[in-house]
């Protein structure tokens, strides 16, 4: 009996599948289905909910904070990505040339992902002071400013603000995963497209950046995901304050569903989110079917 | 999927090309000057954390002197957040549940990613896609759902709650990297050991494993990391201060009215960002394998 099973490579592959198919279907599956249910419910904290269809929606749909909050999240998310990608790749392009101390550069570099996020924020949040801030004291020493600037009291101040903070956070990721892309392209396309006359920037646009099309692709993705349903740097340095104007989705979501209490509310603007991670993820899925073509390999 | 340090290491000695074109002049202006102020940028807000946690309140709050300096340095913030607050409990939460979290998530990883990589059971791709896709899943659109799983199951405000929801994120994760790991390994290794008549299980835990050591590492640190900047579920699942880690300690418990006090803040983000830094100096290369092998396949 124990021998036969050794040999079943079915029976085999379920009892190893076994402890990780148990905590992501129960913690991620299920919750996922849930999270749905509950987007059709009423569902409130400590009660279960009935059934509403479509009610949650259609009141979402005519709520302005959750409209703002929708356009809040595009936003964040467009400016942000745009931010992020030309200055990875500017940073990487910077670390793919001949260097000294190149390991420490990048080691350092990544610091702003590795720490928590949350703490992180914080320091942000005290650089954002509306009274010590060390921006408009540098400003004002400069003589570029009179009043100090108001970061996370303005609407479009505060947007800007979170933005330059994920910004922050997230450039090190874009750039490293960049750098790794541009360290697999091979030398000699520089070489030939220098003996050709090609100058930098013709060498950076149509080999460069051609040949990190793919891994782009699927960086930007992950960017793109992550940015979309960015949480912690809005909820620790506004809040969504002032008057909504920084409040993401997730945050949104969060505020509705714990402090508020309304779970079924909550879990149908998260959901609300899930088209639009989709939109992305197709995306990704494409980026990788080019890549996985253009290196020559067949269909995995 | 290069998850191995060395293949790197190698890439770089050619990268040298035609650089020695370049004059020094020229590539101080156009390499190390960005450079610098790219590191200027992404390293100030540590340096600001560092120098407000030893700033004495009178020096904080003037707008007089220097603020890049500090004239008094003062150990208050960091007695007030050791000595009475719960930080240290806070800590302590955070190093448990993140090792006992990826540890957990290491095994179901290891064996996951073998048996779609090496078993080859059928449906392994489908599972290996699967995989793939929930660790797109991010955890803002869950915890709303997972509150009231955690709270059904009478997880709520404890540690196990962490413990168990964290492998969501991290399972996926850790099995996508060690499965492009894995297939690195020479299927003829395997052979050779079932013809000495070796179990799965052995080949697994004597052949395998051994090889992707640094795989492991990788995941690992990644693991790691991840679970000590976890925010959202923490926030979520946890209410008592005891049961806090250190980054929903430090926003939801430091923070006292209108008063902010930005000395034993910016101390509690510096000490609980170290941990993390110091373990990940030590693993730069493997991170960062495993960040880019993540995007990578």
């Amino acid at each position: 009996m124990l021998e036969k099973l050794q040999n079943n490579r079915n029976a085999l592959g379920l009892l190893f599948m076994l402890p990780a198919a148990v905590l992501l279907l129960l913690f991620l599956t299920y919750p996922l289905g849930l999270g749905t249910w509950l987007g059709f419910t009423d569902a409130k904290v400590g009660r279960g909910g009935q059934w509403i269809g479509l009610e949650n929606y259609e009141f979402l749909w005519g709520d302005s904070v959750t409209r703002l909050a929708l356009f809040n999240t595009l936003f964040y998310t467009v400016i942000a990505s745009i931010l992020k990608f030309f200055l990875g790749l500017y940073l990487a392009v910077l670390l793919n040339r001949n260097i000294r101390l190149k390991s420490f550069f990048r080691a350092v570099i990544l610091l702003p992902y590795i720490v928590p996020t949350a703490l992180s924020a914080i320091a942000f949040w005290w650089i954002y002071d509306s009274q010590f801030s060390v921006i408009s004291w540098v400003l004002q020493r400069l003589g570029l400013i009179d009043r100090y600037i108001d970061f996370l009291g303005e609407p479009w101040n505060a947007r800007f603000s979170v933005i330059a903070a994920n910004v922050w956070r997230g450039v090190p990721f874009v750039a490293i995963t960049l750098l790794a892309g541009l360290q697999t392209i091979s030398p000699s396309y520089y070489e030939a497209s220098a003996i050709d006359g090609a100058t930098p920037w013709q060498q950076f646009r149509h080999v460069t950046l051609p040949l990190l099309t793919p891994i782009i692709a699927v960086v930007m993705t992950f960017s793109v995901l992550f940015t979309f349903t960015d949480f912690q740097l809005i909820y620790v340095i506004t809040r969504g304050g002032p008057l909504n104007a920084t409040h993401l989705m997730a945050t949104l979501s969060f505020q509705r569903a714990i402090p508020g209490g309304a779970l079924g509310e909550g879990a149908a603007i998260s959901i609300a989110m899930v088209p639009f991670l989709l939109a992305a993820i197709l995306f990704s899925y494409f980026g990788l079917q080019r890549r996985a073509w253009q290196q020559g390999g067949s269909d995995k | 999927m290069s998850a191995n340090p060395s293949t790197t290491a190698s890439a770089r000695d050619d990268q040298v090309g035609m650089e020695f074109l370049e004059s020094l002049p020229r590539k101080v202006v156009t390499v190390y000057l960005p450079l610098g102020i790219f590191l200027f940028v992404l390293l100030f807000p540590f340096y600001w954390m560092a120098i407000t946690s030893f700033k004495p309140n009178e020096e904080l709050l003037s707008r007089e002197g220097n603020p890049f300096w500090v004239i008094k340095p003062t150990l208050a913030h960091f007695h007030k957040l050791l000595f009475e607050t719960s930080y240290p409990e806070w800590l302590w939460n955070t190093v448990v549940v993140s090792v006992v979290a990826t540890f957990a998530s290491l095994v179901a990883s290891v064996m996951a990613a073998y048996a779609i990589e090496r078993l080859r059971f059928s449906g392994a791709k489908q599972v290996g896609l699967s995989i793939f896709l929930a660790y797109l899943v991010p955890p803002s659109i869950l915890f709303i759902p997972l509150a009231a799983i955690v709270f059904n199951l009478g997880l709520y405000d404890s540690r196990w709650a962490l413990i168990l929801t964290y492998p969501t994120f991290l399972i996926p994760f850790s099995t996508w990297l060690l499965m492009g790991y894995f297939r690195t390994i020479p299927y003829e290794l395997e052979e050779c050991a079932l013809i000495d008549g070796a179990t799965r299980w052995q080949i697994l835990t004597k052949i395998v494993l051994p090889l992707a050591v640094p795989g492991l590492i990788s995941a690992g640190i990644f693991a790691f990391t991840l679970s000590w900047n976890e925010f959202i579920y923490a926030l979520t699942f946890v209410s008592s201060s005891e049961s806090k880690t250190v980054p929903v300690g430090v926003v939801t418990e430091l923070v006292e009215g209108d008063v902010y006090h930005w000395g034993s803040l910016m101390a509690g983000a510096l000490l609980g960002s170290l941990p993390v830094a110091f373990v990940y100096s030590f693993f730069v290369e493997y991170y960062v394998s495993g960040l880019t092998g993540s995007v990578k396949e």
